[in-house]
Order: structure tokens, then C-alpha cells, then sequence
């Protein structure tokens, strides 16, 4: 994963210490799995050795003594390399969902009623997904996240109408 | 408790389309149902049944445990006027008239007189996002605001059931879904029902549950969507 690089753009705003950069991933990157406090302590040491961040201060404000990082110039520059990349998009269509559904209509057999059970549930989660985003007091954060997982849900349950539409030909293609 | 609309084994010819061959549903006070499936399936035609714009050919339609199908035309006219309001893909708005006189007509014909449906129109404009509007015709209305006043005509007269044909169809998808959600917010706010044809899987997850129409039959609904 990316955390070096995540670390090194939430730094770009200003000097934070490890438990506000913590906080700020997990708000920020809503739908991602919450930032372990111990990886973010690693990867800052990590990036302070490789002199991409710099300790700016220590502070202790009624609690334990924090360190405040800072971005360095190579650090800002390693940054704004990576965001500067293209993610590529993926070589291979893979996934549990994919393989099992083409299965599906390989073995024969009722592959209709386990695609509605795979509709009923992925459109469950998107319900959630909905009710999530529209709740009052949403994050911008939030909404956006939901909307990355209810676009490729919806990509999947499209996808699974198309392949039953196609299943004619795909039997047609495996019975030669 | 029984339901607020059923529908049994409804089928549904136009000429020679089997639109419908047998749909069964049944739908309680105060869900939101969205009614998928592929262009074709016949989940229109099972609005416009459940709504009593068409008469079934076969089967029943109840609602608040009467059955409505049978019931002659005029019955059905103010059945529709007084316990349901409708939206369209394309609005449907009467072009002559302005968003202020497109609203207020649907309360003229419960019988408001003219200057209180005039202000209650304005109201509803008003609280759709669309209250500097009341004056223009529907040809001089965007897409999304054409549709928030249709939005508006089917909730001013605070209808006990909204049925919405693809209400999102021809909207991009942010206007699509701010029209959607003032539909809904006001329905659940007033614990109205609501009956939402779509083929937007995005558009379906914003109802409590989905029945899917497939080749003109209602699919019962898999229990881990109830």
C-alpha cells in the first residue's frame, strides 16, 4: 500500500504528529481500513531516516510528549512524484466474484437463482452504502467513498446482468 | 398487518406484447420499493397496473384491502387524484401551463379552491429548490427542474401512496440523485409509500428493499433483502 506517500501529503498541509496523521487518514480515506497506530510510528521512522520527514518539535500539551514531523524538500518532492503517477489499471480481470459467477454458468445447473442471491446481497450493501452517504452531517470524506463503492458495485451487479445475457453463447462456445 | 397494495398473478397484453405474464407483490404502508429489471421486463406496465392507469387483463390489484381493479373508470380517476401521486421520466407537466399552475391544478382537482392551491404550490416550488421558477413554462425548465416540479405536483397533495417511473431517467446522476432524495425525504418525513420503478442499480439502493421483474414475472424477493 501507499502509506509512505499518504503520510508524506497529509504532511503537506502542515507539521503534525503521529496521532493526528492517524486520525486524519482514517477521516479523510473513510472507506480504506483504519491506519494502525504502530505503522504510522514505523513509517515515520522509516521516512526520517530516508530524510523525506524531519522532526519539527517536540510538544506535551496536558498528556504524553508528541513528535511533530515536518515535510522536507525531498520528502515534498517524493511526494508530488507519486502523485504525479498514474495508477495503472489492473492487467488482469480477477476476483472471487468474477471467477464464480463465469463458474456458475460453466457448471450449469440454476446459475440464475445464485446471481440473485449475489444481486440481493451486493444491492444490501449498497443500501447501506446510500443510507451511509446521505445520513445528515455526512463528510464530504465520507460521501465520496461511498460513492467509490456504490460506482464498483454497481459495475459488478451490470456486469452479472450482461454475462447471463451472454450465457447462450458461452454454452454454445464450451459445448464445440 | 395486511399490506397496503397486493398485487396477484397480474398479467398484461398490448397487441401482441405479453408485457406482463404474472406478477405477484405486495407492498406495506410506508415502504419504499424500488421495482428493477432489464429494458423490457415489464416494470412499467406493473407501475401503471399497481397505479390504476391500466386495467390488468389478468389477476387482482387491492389496496387498503379493496380490490381497485375492477372498480369503473371514474372510481379509478379519483383513486388516483386523491390517494396517489405520479412522476414521470419526462415530468409530464402540461406545457401550457406555468410550475406554479402545474402544481396547483393537481389540488384544483381534490377541490382547493384556486388562491390556496396557488400558495400551496408556491410552497412545494419553494421547497424543492425551485420557488424562482413558478412563473416559467416547462419548455423554459432544465431537465432538473422540470423534474423537481413534477416532484413537487406528485407530494402537494400529500398523497398516501407516490409512484415514480424511472423519475431519474433523464437526469445526470448528482441532479438525479438531489431529485431523489427530496422525493424520498418528503415521503418518509409523512410516512407515505412509495413505488419506484428504475433500472439504476444506485437509484434501486436508495429504496428499503428491490423486487425484480423479469421477463414479465415478479421474481419472489430473496429473504436477505427483506
Amino acid at each position: 500500500m501507499s502509506t509512505p506517500q499518504i503520510l508524506l501529503a497529509l504532511l503537506a498541509e502542515r507539521p503534525k504528529h503521529g496521532y493526528e496523521l492517524k486520525r486524519e487518514h482514517d477521516e479523510r480515506l473513510p472507506g480504506a481500513k483504519p491506519l494502525p497506530y504502530g505503522q504510522v510510528y514505523s513509517t515515520l521512522q522509516r521516512l526520517e531516516r530516508d530524510g523525506l520527514v524531519a522532526v519539527a518539535e517536540v510538544v506535551q500539551e496536558n498528556g504524553p510528549e508528541r513528535t511533530v514531523y515536518e515535510l522536507t524538500p525531498k520528502g515534498e518532492e517524493r511526494m508530488r512524484a507519486w502523485l504525479a503517477e498514474t495508477e495503472p489499471p489492473l492487467p488482469y480481470v480477477g476476483g472471487a466474484l468474477f471467477s464464480r459467477v463465469v463458474m456458475a454458468l460453466v457448471a450449469g445447473g440454476d446459475a440464475r437463482a445464485g446471481l440473485d442471491r449475489q444481486r440481493a446481497a451486493h444491492l444490501e450493501r449498497m443500501r447501506e452504502l446510500t443510507r451511509a452517504k446521505t445520513a445528515p452531517g455526512a463528510s464530504v470524506a465520507e460521501v465520496l467513498a461511498a460513492d467509490y463503492a456504490l460506482l464498483h458495485l454497481d459495475a459488478d451487479l451490470r456486469w452479472m446482468e450482461l454475462a447471463v445475457r451472454r450465457l447462450a453463447d458461452l454454452t454454445k462456445e464450451i459445448s464445440r | 398487518m395486511s399490506p397496503l397494495l397486493h398485487a396477484r398473478g397480474v398479467a398484461k397484453t398490448f397487441g401482441r406484447t405479453r408485457a406482463l405474464r404474472d406478477a405477484s407483490l405486495s407492498i406495506d404502508a410506508g415502504e419504499v420499493v424500488a421495482i428493477s429489471g432489464p429494458s423490457g421486463s415489464g416494470k412499467s406496465t406493473l407501475l401503471h397496473c399497481l397505479a390504476e392507469i391500466v386495467v390488468p387483463d389478468e389477476g387482482e390489484i387491492h389496496y387498503g384491502g379493496t380490490r381497485v381493479d375492477e372498480l369503473d373508470e371514474d372510481a379509478r380517476t379519483r383513486l388516483r387524484r386523491e390517494a396517489f401521486g405520479i412522476v414521470f421520466q419526462f415530468g409530464g407537466l402540461v406545457p401550457e401551463l406555468t410550475a406554479e399552475e402545474n402544481v396547483a391544478v393537481s389540488l384544483m382537482f381534490r377541490g382547493t379552491d384556486r388562491a390556496e392551491a396557488s400558495a400551496a404550490a408556491r410552497e412545494w416550488l419553494e421547497r424543492v429548490g425551485v420557488g424562482d421558477c413558478a412563473a416559467l413554462r416547462p419548455g423554459e425548465l432544465s431537465g432538473g427542474q422540470a423534474q423537481r416540479v413534477a416532484v413537487a405536483r406528485a407530494l402537494a397533495t400529500e398523497p398516501a401512496v407516490i409512484f415514480a417511473d424511472e423519475p431519474t431517467g433523464a437526469l445526470d446522476s448528482v441532479t438525479g440523485e438531489e431529485v431523489l432524495g427530496l422525493l424520498l425525504g418528503a415521503a418518509r418525513e409523512r410516512g407515505a409509500t412509495v413505488v419506484l420503478v428504475t433500472h439504476d442499480n444506485r437509484i434501486a439502493a436508495y429504496a428499503d428493499r428491490e423486487v425484480v421483474v423479469r421477463d414479465g414475472v415478479v421474481s419472489d424477493v430473496p429473504a436477505v433483502a427483506r
